[in-house]
C-alpha cells in the first residue's frame, strides 16, 4: 500500500512537470500565433477582435506570468483546452475528441498484436537457444533498427503503388460517412492493414527479443531443472515454470507500451495521412496551433501516466513480491 | 497454476540491477584471468560484427564529403534517374546525385549520434552515480528527476522543441536528443552504484580513509565501465533513428544533408507513387544497417555483463565443436571430452570457454558437468 501510494505521489508530481512544462513551451516559443491567425482571415478581424483574440488565447501580455500560470491550471481543471487555432472556431477538445479513437484503434490493435505474437515467438527460440533458432536474432536486430516509417514507406511502394492491394491513405474510403455498417467496416480494415503491419513487424522484435532473453534466463534456474527432473512434460515446464515466470516483464512492458499507443506511431499517420493525432500534431504545428499542441501533449502524457499507473498495479497484483516490500 | 513455484529468489525477474550484478563480479580475480577477459567481449562474433560494420561509417562519416563523386546539391538534367554509372544510386527530382546525398549525409548522422551519446551518458554518469551514492534527499530529487524524464513522451517534446527553432543544426539536435535521452541509463547506472556502495571493496576503501572523489572515480566507475558503455550504445542507436525521424518530417533543416533529409526530399515529391524507389530505399537500409550494428554490440556487452546469455552467445556450429550439446528447456550440458587424456595433470575442458572460467577436470571418467 505505502509502495502504492509513493508512486501515486510521484505520478501527481510528474503530472504537475508536464503540465507546467507544456505552459511554458508555447511562451517562449517565436511566432505571434493571433498574428498568423489574422493573416488567414485576410482583414476580416477589426482591432477590437484582435485584442479580444489575445485574450481569449491567453496571449494578452498586461497579465503577470503567474497570473498566466493559475489561469492555465484553472482552464485545465475544469476540461477546457482552449480554442484550436488552425480550426478556429472548434475547441482543442472536440479536435482531439475527433482524431482520437483513430490512434487508439489502430494502433492499440496492432501493439496487442505485436505483444502476443512477440511473446509466444520469443517463448519458442528462448526454449530452444543454441540451436538453430539463434540466427533468427540477427534479422530480429535489423528489424527493431529499421526506423518504421521507413517500413511503411516500403510497404506503399510495393503494396499500393506498385501492386494495388492496398490503399496507400487515409483511413476509409473518402466520401463514405463513418457507420458501423458492414461497407465501412470493411473499409477501415482494409485501409488500416498496412499501417498495422508496419507497426507489428518494427515493434515485434523488441517483444520477441526481451521474452527470449528472459526465458533464457529463467531457463537456468533451479526450479525448471527440478520440474524437469521430476519428469514433467516439455509443454508443461516450458509453459507452466518458464514461460510463467519469463513473462512478469513483458506484462509489465506491455502496459507501458499502451501509452505510447497514442504518441508511438506519430510518424507513421504523417506517411500513411491516417487521421490520427500525430497527423494533428503536425497540422498543429505547421500551423502554430498552439492550444492544440498543448492539448495533445497533454492527453499523451496522461495516456504515459495513465499506462505507468497500469503497469504498477498490474505488478503488484502478479508479483507477490512487490506487496512484501510495502 | 498450483505448482508455480513462488520462491522470492528463484523468480526474480531479471531487471537490469540482477543482470549488471553479475558484472560487477567481471574484472575482480588474478590479472592472468583479467587478461584473458578483456578478450572476450572483442572475441564475440557479436560484437566484432557490430564493430566492423560500425567502423566502415566512421571512416565514411570522416572521408565521406571527399569521396562523394558529386556535390549534392549540384542540379543535373537528368531527373530522377535510376542507378546508372555515373549515379549509382540515380537522381532525385533536381538531377542531384542521391549517393553522394548519402555519404555526405553520413557525417552529420555520425556527429548526431556522436554528441547525443556523450552528453547524454554524461548527464547519466552524473546524475546516475551521485543519486547512488549521496542517497537520501539528493537521491530523492535526481531520482525522481530522472523518472519525470523517463516519463515525458519524448518524441512529440523533441518535435515540438525542434519545430520551434529554425532550421535546427545538427548541434541543436543532438543537444536536444542529448537532454532527453539520459534518464534510461541514469537509472541503471543509479542502480548498479546503490548496489556497489554496499560492497566490502567500497567499504574497505572507505575504511582506509579515501577520499570520496577517489572513491567514485577509482573504485567505482571501472566497475560500471560495461553499463556505461551500453548505455552509450543504446543512445547512440535512439540518436540515430530520432534525427533520422526529425529530418524525414522536416522539422531540422533541410539544406543539412543527413538520411533523414533524403528521405524527407524523397516522401515531398512523392518518390513512392513515382516508383524511384532508389531515392528512398538506401537511406532507410543504411539506418538500419546502422541501427543492427550498434545492437550487435550491445549484445556483445549484455553476454559480456550477463553470463546467462552468454552460452547462448555461442552459434549452434561452436557448440558442437566444443562438445556442448544444448538441452533444449534447461542448462546446457558440458560433455567432457573423450578419455584421451591419461595424464594426470589437470586437464581443463573446451566446454565453455567464452566465460572464462574453464571447468577444470581431474577424472578420466567420463562423467557429464551440469553447467
Amino acid at each position: 500500500m505505502k509502495f502504492l501510494l509513493r508512486r501515486l505521489g510521484f505520478y501527481v508530481l510528474t503530472a504537475w512537470a508536464a503540465v507546467t512544462l507544456n505552459f511554458f513551451i508555447p511562451r517562449v516559443m517565436k511566432g505571434d500565433p493571433v498574428q498568423s491567425l489574422i493573416n488567414r482571415f485576410q482583414g476580416q478581424i477589426d482591432q477590437d477582435a484582435v485584442h479580444s483574440l489575445y485574450v481569449l488565447f491567453g496571449l494578452d501580455k498586461k497579465q503577470s506570468l503567474w497570473q498566466q500560470y493559475v489561469d492555465y491550471w484553472k482552464e485545465i481543471l475544469h476540461g477546457n483546452l482552449g480554442i484550436s487555432f488552425a480550426f478556429f472556431p472548434t475547441p482543442v477538445s472536440q479536435v482531439i475528441k475527433d482524431s482520437l479513437p483513430w490512434t487508439v484503434a489502430l494502433v492499440g490493435m496492432a501493439t496487442i498484436i505485436a505483444v502476443v505474437l512477440g511473446t509466444l515467438i520469443g517463448t519458442y527460440l528462448g526454449w530452444r537457444r543454441g540451436t538453430w533458432a539463434d540466427s533468427i536474432l540477427p534479422v530480429m536486430t535489423f528489424f527493431s533498427s529499421v526506423p518504421y516509417f521507413w517500413l511503411g514507406l516500403l510497404f506503399i511502394a510495393l503494396l499500393a503503388v506498385t501492386f494495388p492491394v492496398f490503399p496507400a491513405s487515409n483511413a476509409y474510403t473518402p466520401g463514405m460517412t463513418p457507420s458501423f455498417s458492414f461497407a465501412f467496416l470493411q473499409s477501415v480494415v482494409q485501409h488500416g492493414f498496412l499501417p498495422a503491419l508496419t507497426i507489428v513487424l518494427s515493434s515485434v522484435a523488441g517483444w520477441i527479443l526481451g521474452m527470449r532473453n528472459m526465458m533464457v534466463t529463467v531457463g537456468s534456474e533451479d526450479y525448471v531443472t527440478v520440474a524437469q527432473a521430476k519428469g514433467l512434460p516439455e509443454r508443461r515446464v516450458m509453459y507452466g515454470y518458464a514461460a510463467r515466470n519469463a513473462v512478469l516483464p513483458q506484462v509489465s512492458s506491455f502496459a507501458l507500451s499502451l501509452g505510447f499507443v497514442v504518441s508511438g506511431s506519430l510518424v507513421m499517420e504523417l506517411v500513411f495521412s491516417y487521421p490520427g493525432i500525430g497527423a494533428q500534431l503536425f497540422a498543429a504545428i505547421g500551423a502554430k496551433d498552439y492550444p492544440l499542441m498543448q492539448g495533445i501533449f497533454l492527453v499523451i502524457t496522461v495516456a504515459v501516466l495513465l499506462a505507468n499507473i497500469l503497469a504498477d498495479v498490474v505488478y503488484v497484483f502478479l508479483d507477490p513480491r512487490t506487496r512484501q516490500e510495502g | 497454476m498450483s505448482n508455480l513455484p513462488i520462491d522470492p529468489a528463484a523468480a526474480v525477474p531479471v531487471d537490469t540491477e540482477s543482470i549488471v550484478e553479475s558484472a560487477v563480479e567481471g574484472p575482480s580475480t588474478d590479472p592472468a584471468h583479467r587478461k584473458k577477459k578483456k578478450f572476450v567481449f572483442v572475441r564475440n562474433a557479436k560484437s566484432i560484427t557490430g564493430l566492423v560494420i560500425l567502423a566502415v561509417f566512421v571512416v565514411l562519416a570522416i572521408v565521406g564529403p571527399w569521396i562523394a563523386p558529386h556535390n549534392p546539391n549540384d542540379v543535373s538534367l537528368d531527373l530522377l534517374a535510376p542507378p546508372s554509372g555515373s549515379h549509382w544510386l540515380g537522381t532525385d527530382h533536381l538531377g542531384r546525385d542521391v549517393f553522394s546525398q548519402l555519404l555526405v549525409g553520413t557525417r552529420s548522422v555520425m556527429i548526431v549520434g556522436l554528441v547525443t551519446g556523450v552528453g547524454a551518458t554524461l548527464l547519466a554518469v552524473l546524475i546516475g552515480v551521485s543519486a547512488g551514492f549521496l542517497g537520501g534527499i539528493p537521491d530523492e530529487v535526481l531520482s525522481a528527476l530522472a523518472n519525470i524524464f523517463l516519463v515525458l513522451p519524448a518524441l512529440p517534446l523533441i518535435i515540438i522543441i525542434a519545430s520551434q527553432m529554425d532550421n535546427a543544426g545538427s548541434m541543436v539536435i543532438a543537444l536536444v536528443l542529448a537532454a532527453t535521452g539520459w534518464a534510461w541509463g541514469a537509472r541503471v547506472l543509479r542502480a548498479q552504484t546503490l548496489s556497489l556502495r554496499g560492497r566490502d571493496f567500497i567499504e574497505a576503501a572507505r575504511a582506509t580513509g579515501e577520499s570520496t572523489g577517489r572513491i567514485v572515480w577509482f573504485e567505482t566507475l571501472p566497475n560500471l565501465t560495461a553499463i556505461i558503455a551500453s548505455s552509450f550504445v543504446s543512445t547512440v542507436t535512439f540518436a540515430v533513428l530520432s534525427q533520422t525521424t526529425l529530418a524525414f518530417i522536416g522539422v531540422t533543416s533541410i539544406s543539412d544533408w543527413s538520411w533523414g533529409t533524403v528521405l524527407y526530399w524523397a516522401q515531398a515529391n512523392q518518390a513512392l507513387s513515382r516508383g524511384a524507389w532508389w531515392w528512398f530505399v538506401p537511406a532507410g537500409l543504411l539506418v538500419a544497417v546502422l541501427g543492427m550494428a550498434l545492437t550487435l554490440i550491445n549484445f556483445g556487452i549484455d553476454e559480456f555483463v550477463n553470463p546467462r546469455l552468454r552460452l547462448a552467445g555461442m552459434s549452434a556450429r561452436e557448440m558442437r565443436r566444443s562438445g556442448i550439446r544444448p538441452r533444449i528447456g534447461f542448462t546446457a550440458r558440458v560433455r567432457n571430452l573423450p578419455r584421451t587424456y591419461a595424464h594426470p595433470t589437470p586437464v581443463v575442458s573446451a566446454g565453455v570457454r567464452s566465460s572464462g572460467e574453464p571447468v577444470a577436470t581431474t577424472s578420466d571418467e567420463p562423467k557429464e558437468t551440469v553447467r
